[in-house]
């Protein structure tokens, strides 16, 4: 395996490397939002009494720097290597792969300053402004020039299952933002949705979900067909497989925004159809954690001495729970317990904390050497103890909101004999309190891991070439 | 929906579930070119793909959900179709909540053969819980004011519906009245209590002062002479000067500025001498009431509660200010 690294061709590794070492710097930040927006919901003194570091504007900063800021660059910087890699050629468009990184870059940095401010379009997950969506819209189909330029001059005969996965996903995101964010500027930072009432709200969770769908599912499942391989030095479980769920899960996931409006405006037709193909999503998806987790067969040896797989391995089980868990809130009698609850927090994180960055993580551990020049890590043993840190972070995140999210539920529709409501909200509020105390923990559990990660990695970066020989194993 | 959306939904949501289908059909059998289990033979970067067969609690699993949607869908309908059911969760475009209990009249009435869900929960709920409230309802207000059971019952109404404008102590905040004192808009008795919850209260009008005031130096006079009502001190020249102008404000606060509610006229013109204060005491901003004026509004609860769950809450709001 160690001869592919030593390839002839001539690769594009500097806007992979920036990438990279931006996923790090950027998981540090958003989840240390996160922290800090955890404590507030204890401790609503922590906004200062200052308009910008209040809940309702540090909240969508957390979204976007987790989603756009660390995801997005992870995303960015697997697909470029892994699209050069297994086309076996260098990066298309030179000087526009820069320009994808500067821009994106930009993007984030605006919502760094804009989202404390207050300026924000409202839709969830789609907070940025017309002129910052714009800016978004340029570089991503630039992002896609330079991906499809790259699979068109590709030397191999066939495209490899990752890229199938990360195409799919800038294509999709790509038709996502332009319309969701078709709106009528009124200002240089406001503007209003050209959508009315119901199918605002519709075209925003067709776009919500779907983020989700394709940028933090399809984009992370092409990242996975390929670290995960690598990293066990074991051939994909099965190719028939691949292409099932692939097709399955794209045509399937771009139906399922409606679970997101059920008890609303939202027609019943539609809010069934939604359920209906949340449901039918449900084995599609399994279809990649099945691919991914058989691929180790023979070699589950490995996970005893190695945290990067570890990581990817843990990743692909919070996957599938994830994914369990999704159709199963999307049926509308279990939505009706869990929707506006801790749960749906839970879920989000669990799919969050516990599948894309741990996945993400796996795969920026793996690719920092190799990068770099280097055989292995600062300190393998420092993976290993970001690995349990992140891992106990999200236990206690996710099993904290899932307790909490129930318990509201059930507090909400808990009925007395004479049909009054048992509880008022605040009274639930008060119940979530201890449970809100150790998702905070948990939070802090998973900040700590990225700030090892980040020290591990300048150290690598820092460390003399070569000189970090790789650890042979017995096998 | 017109038909061809109608048509338009039909072919994508079904062609999808049956594209699905035809796709785990598809990869069932080995149309590779290997014996299963063996390597494709393609290789990306050293990554090699074995031909292994779907795993068979997989595919099964898949195809029941794929059966099952199509059953779901032939019950619960699509697009312009109610499906076989006929089932519909609410009667939707409705544009009021009178319509909307006519709806409900109208399926109790007759059976329409459609089942509306809203109808039937909200249906079955009166007729559990209504002779609960019809007994309480018989009953006068200041008697279910000194019953612990009612006043339970009254007050979980008031901290569902009431609370998230007058706090669950029912002390109130800027600009929802405290109503656990003895200082009344509206009045205080039983009556007048009720009178508010059913119909609402839309303040009669403490309109924008400062043009009629002749400015800022107007405001700040009256707001010297009001603040001194109350028995605080303030300069007494501005005082003066704002007592002269306070005949403007005495046709509805009164002569003294003892408040609408003390002549008999329940207007909502608040009392000005009390030093209780609904948008707040400080200099600045009785100032501001008076330059740009406010607009409360209490939201009238009959159609939303019924009069019989009225009654109750009148009762639990009674019996805060009940020594």
């Amino acid at each position: 395996m160690t001869t592919s690294n030593t390839s002839a061709v001539d690769y594009n590794f500097d806007v992979v490397r920036q990438f990279t070492v931006m996923t790090v710097i950027w998981g540090v930040v958003g989840t240390l939002v996160g922290v800090l927006i955890a404590a507030q919901l204890i401790w609503p003194a922590l906004n200062f009494d200052t308009p910008w570091l209040t809940y309702s504007r540090l909240r969508p900063l957390h979204t976007n720097a987790v989603i756009f800021a660390f995801g997005a660059s992870a995303l960015f910087a697997t697909s470029y290597y892994v699209v050069q890699r297994t086309c076996q050629t260098r990066l298309f468009g030179g000087k526009l792969a820069a320009f994808t990184f500067w821009g994106w870059q930009a993007v984030i940095v605006s919502a760094v300053v804009s989202l404390p401010l207050g300026y924000t379009s409202s839709k969830e997950y789609a907070e940025l402004e017309w002129p910052i969506d714009i800016l978004i819209a340029v570089v991503w189909v630039s992002y896609a020039i330079v991906f499809f330029g790259t699979l068109i001059k590709r030397k191999t005969s066939h495209i490899y299952v990752a890229n199938w996965f990360f195409g799919g996903f800038i294509i999709t995101v790509a038709m996502l933002h332009i319309v969701n964010s078709m709106v009528i500027p009124i200002s240089a930072m406001k503007s209003y949705s050209i959508y009315p009432g119901a199918i605002d709200a519709m075209v925003q969770w067709w776009y919500g979900h779907n983020a989700v769908g394709f940028l933090l599912t399809a984009g992370f499942l092409g990242m996975m067909y390929y670290f995960v391989p690598k990293q066990a030095e074991r051939p994909v479980y099965s190719y028939r497989l691949s292409i099932v769920h692939f097709w399955a899960l794209i045509s399937l996931y771009i139906w399922a925004g409606p679970h997101h409006l059920h008890y609303t405006a939202l027609p019943d037709w539609a809010q069934s159809v939604g359920m209906v193909m949340s449901i039918v999503l449900f084995l599609p998806s399994w279809g990649g954690m099945i691919n991914g987790i058989m691929t180790l067969s023979g070699a589950w040896h490995k996970l005893r001495h190695d945290p990067i797989l570890r990581f990817l391995i843990v990743s692909l089980s919070f996957y599938g729970m994830s994914t369990f868990e999704g159709p199963m809130m999307a049926i509308k009698s279990v939505n009706a317990l869990s929707h506006y609850t801790d749960w749906t927090v839970g879920h989000v994180h669990s799919g969050a904390l516990g599948w894309v960055a741990m996945v993400s993580i796996g795969a920026v551990y793996h690719l920092i050497p190799v990068l770099f020049n280097q055989g292995r890590m600062f300190s393998v043993r420092l993976i290993n103890v970001h690995f349990w840190l992140h891992t106990t972070g999200v236990v206690l995140y996710i099993v904290a909101m899932w307790i909490s999210g129930v318990m509201q539920g059930l507090m909400w529709r808990a009925v007395n004999s004479d049909g009054t409501l048992t509880y008022s909200f605040v009274e639930s509020l008060t119940a979530s309190y201890p449970f809100y105390f150790i998702r905070f923990v948990g939070g802090v559990f998973v900040v700590a891991g990225f700030v090892l990660m980040a020290y591990n990695m300048f150290k690598t970066i820092g460390a003399k070439d070569g000189s970090l020989k790789p650890i042979e194993t017995a096998a | 929906m017109s038909s061809f959306w109608n048509i338009w939904v039909w072919v994508l949501s079904l062609g999808t579930i049956v594209g699905c289908f035809l796709l785990l059909r598809m990869c069932l059998k080995n149309f590779a070119d290997v014996a299963e289990g063996e390597p494709t033979g393609h290789v990306y970067d050293g990554i090699e793909e074995l031909n292994n067969p779907l795993p068979k609690w997989w595919s099964t699993f898949f195809l029941l959900t794929i059966i099952w949607a199509f059953g779901y869908m032939a019950l619960y309908g699509l697009g312009n179709w109610t499906g076989l059911l006929g089932w519909k969760s609410s009667n939707q475009g409705i544009l009021s909540l009178a319509e909307s209990k006519a709806k409900t009249l109208e399926y109790l009435e007759k059976d329409s053969g459609v089942l509306v869900q809203y109808d039937r929960e909200v249906a079955a709920a009166d007729a559990k819980f209504g002779p609960i409230f019809e007994a309480y309802a018989a009953r006068s207000i200041e008697d279910l004011a000194t019953d612990s059971e009612a006043l339970k019952v009254g007050q979980r109404l008031f901290l569902q519906n009431c609370a998230q404008c007058h706090g669950s102590d029912a002390h109130g905040t800027t600009g929802f009245p405290n109503l656990a004192d003895k200082d009344w808009l509206y009045g205080g008795s039983p009556e007048a209590i009720k009178e508010t919850l059913l119909y609402g209260r839309k303040a009669a009008g403490m309109m924008a002062w400062s043009g009629a005031l002749g400015g800022e130096q107007g405001v700040k006079e009256v707001a010297a002479y009001v603040i001194s009502l109350s028995g605080r001190s303030v300069d007494p020249e501005l005082a003066k000067a704002g007592k002269a102008k306070f005949a403007l404000c005495a046709g509805c606060h009164g002569p003294e500025g003892q408040g609408s509610l003390a002549m008999g006229m329940p207007m909502g013109a608040p009392n000005l001498t009390d030093n209780i204060w609904l948008y707040g005491g400080s200099q600045r901003v009785i100032e501001e009431t008076i330059r740009n004026g406010r607009a409360g509004v209490m939201p009238a609860w009959k159609d939303i509660l019924g009069e019989e769950k009225v009654h109750l809450v009148t009762a639990y709001v009674y019996s805060l200010s009940q020594d």
